[in-house]
């Protein structure tokens, strides 16, 4: 499982912010994400209304949860496939265990799933003696660097060209050692000849899914590389990993999803690839898996429907708000601490691991609410991340420092007219003392804000101070 | 038919009443001149959105509830700050979900509040403004303004009206400053990265001068500003638009 850094991701951001290769490739995805997903939202007249279709659909389905579910379930039964209900992350690791050895697999193919990274499967397969192998271009990569994902769809947007050149020189080493990368085709090139033989010998493909259908039991995959595919059609055995809320009632309503998907996510009208599967292989078919399961995780879902937080569950992992946050353009996506980056983890990954550990993540926000507005689905984020706040205040997790500077400052503001003279003393003075500057470079007790910027000084008497003074006056 | 002469409540807001008085007088000006009588009650403090924003749901509550008896007897609140309107229109009524009689007063209030610039532009149809300012603007969209509050085109269409003034857009103006309210002092880091970032699109316009409708981002961008030696003179737009520029220095310029 991914280890959970989220209560250091103070210290988290400041190495993120020092670290020149992660800002360099930061720099890059940033205009590279807004600017293509502003275009194609623009350029479908109906984007906008399919966002509210979405997530009524969404809401929806989440409001008949358990009868969604279940005829789901009923269908990929009836298509010949298994359903294995795990309520935490332990059962699940267990079912994926148990499915592969049966089939008597040393080596999995994997394409690109949340999931796995939140139970953390690949460890787990490893402990024992099964060889997982990531086929999604960047889930490699980071395989190959022991390093978690850093974005949802872009998990190694993080690195540069020469970490891939020097994680492939070093991880490849039966290959010539003077062979050239000169361009990100060799790369591909490269990864792709290896894979090839990969998915050719693996015993078992493990896929997520983007959508489950109620009305099919189908599960649907999108990618761009065409991995997802290979892994799921070449060998014997296919699990499909999915949470629940992946589930939505028919095909028509999925289509929807589609259309809104790609376009939030990369900017693509649709991805490459789009993939439909049902159960087993028939006997008219020429290809599919012999044995068809699906790992279906509640792992706390199920707890947050009826809350506040049941609007997260609409999330469709596009990572629209990631691409739009000032916060993670800053500090990117390993600083969160944990599998779920950005605005969309900051609300997730304290139902997940708990708001003790994860207090951090839906503080740090300024509210400004880009996220919300590319949001596919509509799920109101920063007034999530502020139920988060207002759990941890309730819970005197809040910092001591914030809770007694919060209390003063209520006791100035429930009393107008001692906050009046305290305001008008301290104003005054500050007003006095930096009026020659115009601003203060340090100050006790800002020193957060004076670190990186001056503190202008204030004008000097307060608005209401000398408003009510003009009215005495009678110049008013 | 709207009212002739409206009765208009200036909710000046903390950081306008402390740091920076002329932008009240500057929001009484332009309220006058779009034909308001405006009234600014005696006894309101803040919105009591850091409080809001911490978790403090039961002292949000509180101040809410003062604002919401001292603000509810006039035709309209306006605040010359999106952050602060936004606070009053669209989170007070989510305050008082177990409390019937104060959520159906929130609701009433939040209906006929507005920020100052778009109060005047949208509401009062103000086009033109009677004031000279010599300079290369570029004006910054504070989020909650912008995303809130819908103030997007009425600050650019009253500048355009402002004699010798020219607007130059920044690559980003929509993207936030990094002040947050209390984010600026919780995570110093990140908001000083953020604000550097901003200075250096602001930079990149060659304005002269960098206007926005809200003190809290206006304070942080000013104070980066300063910090880098930048010459860019920093203002409210309300300032500009009031003709009252000559009557204080820049936010953050000393006299010396």
């Amino acid at each position: 499982m991914v280890h959970l850094t989220s209560p250091a991701f103070k210290a988290n951001a400041a190495r993120a912010l020092a670290d020149a290769g992660l800002q360099r490739a930061l720099a890059r995805s940033k205009p590279q994400f807004q600017a293509k997903r502003a275009k194609a939202a623009a350029g479908l007249p109906e984007f906008e209304a399919l966002r509210d279709v979405a997530r009524d659909i969404k809401n929806h389905t989440l409001a008949h949860l358990d009868f969604y579910l279940e005829e789901y379930a009923a269908k990929v039964e009836a298509a010949g496939g298994k359903v294995h209900w795990c309520a935490t992350a332990e059962e699940a690791r267990a079912a994926v265990l148990a499915i592969c050895r049966a089939a008597g697999a040393r080596t999995v193919t994997k394409g690109k799933s949340m999931i796995s990274e939140e139970i953390g499967i690949n460890d787990h397969l490893e402990a024992h003696g099964i060889t997982p192998i990531e086929t999604d271009l960047g889930e490699y990569i980071l395989q190959l660097r022991r390093e978690p994902p850093s974005h949802i769809i872009g998990p190694a947007f993080h690195l540069n060209r020469e970490d891939w050149e020097k994680s492939f020189r070093e991880s490849h080493t039966e290959l010539p050692p003077e062979r050239e990368f000169r361009e990100r085709r060799d790369i591909l090139t490269e990864a792709r000849t290896l894979l090839r033989r990969k998915f050719l010998a693996a015993d078992v493909g493990i896929t997520g899914a983007n959508f489950l259908i109620a009305e099919t039991g189908s599960s649907v995959i999108v990618t761009n590389e065409g991995n997802g595919d290979l892994t799921q059609t070449l060998p014997r055995v296919h699990i499909v990993l999915a949470s629940i809320e992946k589930v939505v009632p028919t095909l028509e309503d999925a289509c929807v999803f589609l259309r809104l998907l790609a376009r939030s996510a990369t900017g693509q009208d649709f991805s490459v690839y789009t993939t439909f599967s049902t159960g087993v292989r028939r006997e008219a078919d020429p290809d599919g898996p012999h044995e068809y399961h699906v790992v279906l995780l509640d792992n706390g879902r199920s707890n947050m429907v009826g809350t506040p937080f049941q609007d997260m569950l609409r999330c469709i992992r596009c990572s629209a708000c990631m691409n739009h946050c000032p916060v993670y353009q800053a500090v990117g996506g390993h600083a969160y601490g944990w599998v779920y980056p950005g605005p969309m983890g900051s609300v997730l990954t304290p139902t997940l691991v708990g708001v003790e550990k994860a207090g951090h993540l839906p503080n740090a926000s300024t509210f400004c609410g880009k996220c919300e507005s590319v949001c596919p689905v509509k799920i109101p984020l920063p007034k999530l991340m502020r139920h988060w706040r207002e759990r941890e205040f309730e819970r005197h997790l809040t910092p001591p420092t914030t809770r007694y500077g919060l209390r003063l400052w209520a006791w100035f503001a429930q009393r107008p007219a001692l906050y009046r003279l305290a305001a008008g003393l301290a104003m005054g003075l500050l007003g006095r003392l930096g009026r020659r500057r115009g601003a203060f470079r340090f100050l006790p007790f800002a020193s957060g804000w004076t670190r990186g910027r001056d503190l202008p000084a204030p004008e000097g008497p307060t608005f209401l101070a000398a408003y009510a003074k003009q009215r005495r006056e009678g110049t008013r | 038919m709207p009212d002739p002469r409206p009765r208009v409540a200036l909710f000046v807001t903390c950081l306008v009443d402390l740091y920076r008085p002329t932008v009240g007088f500057a929001a009484i000006r332009l309220l006058e001149q779009a034909g308001c009588e405006v009234v600014v009650p005696a006894g309101q403090t803040c919105c009591g959105q850091p409080a809001f924003n911490s978790g403090d749901r039961r002292t949000a509550q509180d101040l809410a509830r003062r604002v919401v008896d001292a603000f509810l007897p006039y035709d309209y609140t306006v605040a010359p700050s999106g952050s602060c309107a936004g606070m009053l229109a669209r989170h007070f009524p989510s305050l008082f979900e177990d409390d019937p009689t104060y959520r159906g007063k929130a609701e009433r209030l939040a209906a006929k509040t507005h920020e100052l610039i778009s109060f005047l532009h949208d509401v009062r149809g103000m086009r033109q403004v009677q004031a000279a300012y010599r300079g290369i603007v570029t004006y910054h969209d504070s989020c909650s303004g912008l995303r809130e509050m819908g103030v997007k085109a009425q600050p650019r269409a009253l500048l355009a009206g402002v004699s010798g003034l020219s607007l130059v857009e920044m690559s980003e103006p929509e993207t936030c400053c990094g002040f947050g309210g209390t984010f600026c002092v919780k995570y110093p880091e990140i908001s000083i990265r953020m604000v550097s970032d901003k200075a250096k699109d602001i930079a990149a316009t060659g304005a002269d001068t960098l206007l926005a409708g809200d003190m809290g981002c206006l304070l942080n961008m000013a104070g980066r500003l300063k910090r880098e030696g930048s010459a860019v003179q920093v203002r409210h737009v309300a300032e500009v638009l009031a003709g009252m520029a000559d009557k204080v220095p820049p936010i953050g310029a000393g006299q010396e």
